[in-house]
């Protein structure tokens, strides 16, 4: 029997597989394509009439009545709501996750409390946007009697919460090892291992946690619409019924007045180029990771 | 002990005693007794998986960051029992360096990297610290390297300087041991010699006990050796004499390579 094998041999099994190669490439190719096609052609609508409804009135005025001439008021007061209520549930939202995160990754990994605390994580991270707006309704809203900017920010935070919670854990998990065994061998405490140490060299991951959640929060509508409601007045208050963007959005792209049915596409433009401006960010700082 | 297990002439600084250890039900080290001499090199060797790293890591109680895993018996330095001792554990640990497989540097500037364990347990003038990371680097021969770019992250540097960053911030904490776990498995043979010729100049001042793969360089750096197997001490003794006249079978013929 022949010891080595001839080019010929080999060849047959091999042409096969390139074939099979060849095809495989094709197929995801062109899935690829489908998927893109669509995405690139709702940036494309965005984009061309989100700019042609874009002003400087659009950004200085708040919401006109309806059936006002196109051109006249603008977006100012929903910009200013969405921007309190998705800042203050960032902040709220943030360090809850982070610690959670932290309590899950390093104090506890295997224990049963953090097995129950994953599985109701997981059970809100895919919870229907809907059903946390209406249970912040029924907790807050109904409680005080009163649409709010504040019940409109819990709502959100009740989403940034899982969020991070997750991204934080899984970074902490990718931290080595030998780099917390080290920190620990010196002596160091675990408050100053994990401060220091680990979450240090996880912070470019649960940034970009941090930031995907904003990018989520900033375009969710269904918690906002038994929370915040909306509001046509300029206002920097939370209490009370708070303008924001995705309500407005939705309100006016529903209604038959052209000035309105403008405004809702200027809108849909803001808020596609801050999630686009977030997921870049949050990309660049992935990649900086890496490194 | 087994009876082809010679005592140390030099004074013993870390005393091991029936010691077992255990990952889960699993028993990874079973009834280790030696003696660790005092500013000497002692080598742990033996095939994958027989214990030498589990056992380096029971010296400072490493392994109780893993709830599973447990040891039993005594590891004696200069006389206090570390497994039952009522001291806290990281004071414990502040008195034993570490050097792992993989160089660790810290996520921050190398300066700090170095700083990082000695503002633990000292506070330090400005003036000091800088003098204290530059005795550790000096020490640990990277000074000249490293000494215009000290605000530098860690891993920034190479391999070999990383691990030399890791030996220095090791020794900045003024250890009396030093523990390096296969501290050369992952550098190129220029910067194996560079630490070995490191190991050679820290047994002056520590007591340093390294888990090696490569008997040759137990041979190079060590002045006692270990052998061990499936988690027993085979065979302690003077290094020399070990590579030489091994008094077991088993020893002749893992180190001449017929075996592990």
């Amino acid at each position: 029997m022949a010891v080595s094998l001839s080019v010929a041999q080999r060849q047959p099994r091999f042409s096969r597989r390139k074939w099979f190669n060849r095809l495989a490439i094709t197929l995801s190719m062109c899935a690829m394509l489908f998927g893109v096609f669509w995405l690139a052609w709702i940036l494309w609508e965005t984009v061309t009439i989100g700019i042609s409804s874009l002003s400087i009135s659009m950004l200085t005025e708040s919401t006109p009545p309806a059936g006002e001439e196109v051109g006249i008021g603008g977006l100012a007061n929903a910009m200013m709501g969405s921007f309190l209520m998705v800042v203050l549930a960032t902040f709220v939202g943030t360090p809850i996750g982070i610690l959670t995160g932290i309590y899950l990754a390093e104090y506890d990994p295997r224990g049963k409390l953090s097995f129950t605390v994953r599985f109701i994580n997981d059970l809100l991270l895919s919870a229907p946007s809907i059903i946390i707006g209406l249970f912040v309704y029924a907790v807050i809203v109904m409680r005080f009697k009163q649409f709010s900017g504040w019940a409109g920010a819990a709502a959100l935070a009740l989403i940034v919460i899982p969020i991070v919670i997750r991204t934080t854990e899984n970074m902490l998990a990718l931290v080595p090892a030998g780099l917390r065994e080290a920190a620990y061998a010196l002596g160091a405490p675990k408050w100053k291992v994990i401060s220091r140490i680990t979450l240090v060299a996880a912070r470019a991951g649960v940034l970009t946690g941090i930031l995907l959640a904003v990018a989520r929060i900033s375009g969710e509508t269904a918690p906002l619409l038994f929370t915040a409601l909306n509001n046509q007045f300029w206002k920097a208050s939370m209490s009370g019924p708070l303008a924001n963007l995705p309500v407005t959005i939705l309100q006016f792209a529903m209604s038959p007045y052209e000035n309105w049915q403008q405004l809702a596409w200027g809108g849909v433009f803001l808020i596609t180029l801050t999630v686009l401006g977030l997921n870049i960010l949050a990309r660049i700082l992935s990649r900086e990771k890496l490194k | 002990m087994d009876a082809s297990s010679s005592v140390p002439s030099a004074p013993i600084k870390m005393a091991v005693r029936d010691l077992n250890f255990y990952y889960g039900k699993f028993q990874a080290l079973k009834e280790i007794s030696l003696d660790i001499p005092e500013c000497c090199v002692t080598a742990f060797i033996g095939p994958s998986g027989c214990g030498k790293s589990t056992l380096l890591r029971t010296f400072n109680r490493m392994f109780e960051l893993y709830p599973e895993q447990r040891a039993t018996g005594s590891i004696l330095l200069d006389g206090e029992n570390l497994l039952t001792s009522k001291q806290d554990v990281a004071l414990i640990r502040a008195r034993i360096g570490m050097v792992f497989q993989k160089p660790t540097p810290f996520p921050m500037s190398i300066f700090d990297n170095i700083a990082f364990g000695v503002k633990l347990f000292e506070n330090l003038s400005r003036v000091d610290m800088e003098e204290r990371v530059e005795w550790a680097l000096r020490k640990a021969a990277l000074w000249d390297e490293v000494k215009d770019k000290l605000t530098q992250n860690g891993a920034s540097l190479s391999g070999g300087q990383q691990q030399r960053l890791c030996i220095a911030r090791g020794i900045a904490i003024k250890p009396e041991l030093l523990l390096l776990d296969e501290p050369c498995s992952a550098l190129d043979p220029i910067s194996t010699a560079r630490i070995e010729e490191l190991i050679a100049e820290l047994k002056k001042d520590y007591t340093v006990i390294i888990v090696t793969h490569n008997m040759q360089q137990a041979a190079r750096v060590s002045d006692y050796t270990a052998y061990m197997y499936l988690g027993e001490l085979m065979e302690f003794g003077e290094t020399e004499r070990m590579f030489l006249k091994p008094a077991r079978r088993e020893t002749e013929d893992y180190i001449t390579g017929r075996f592990g």
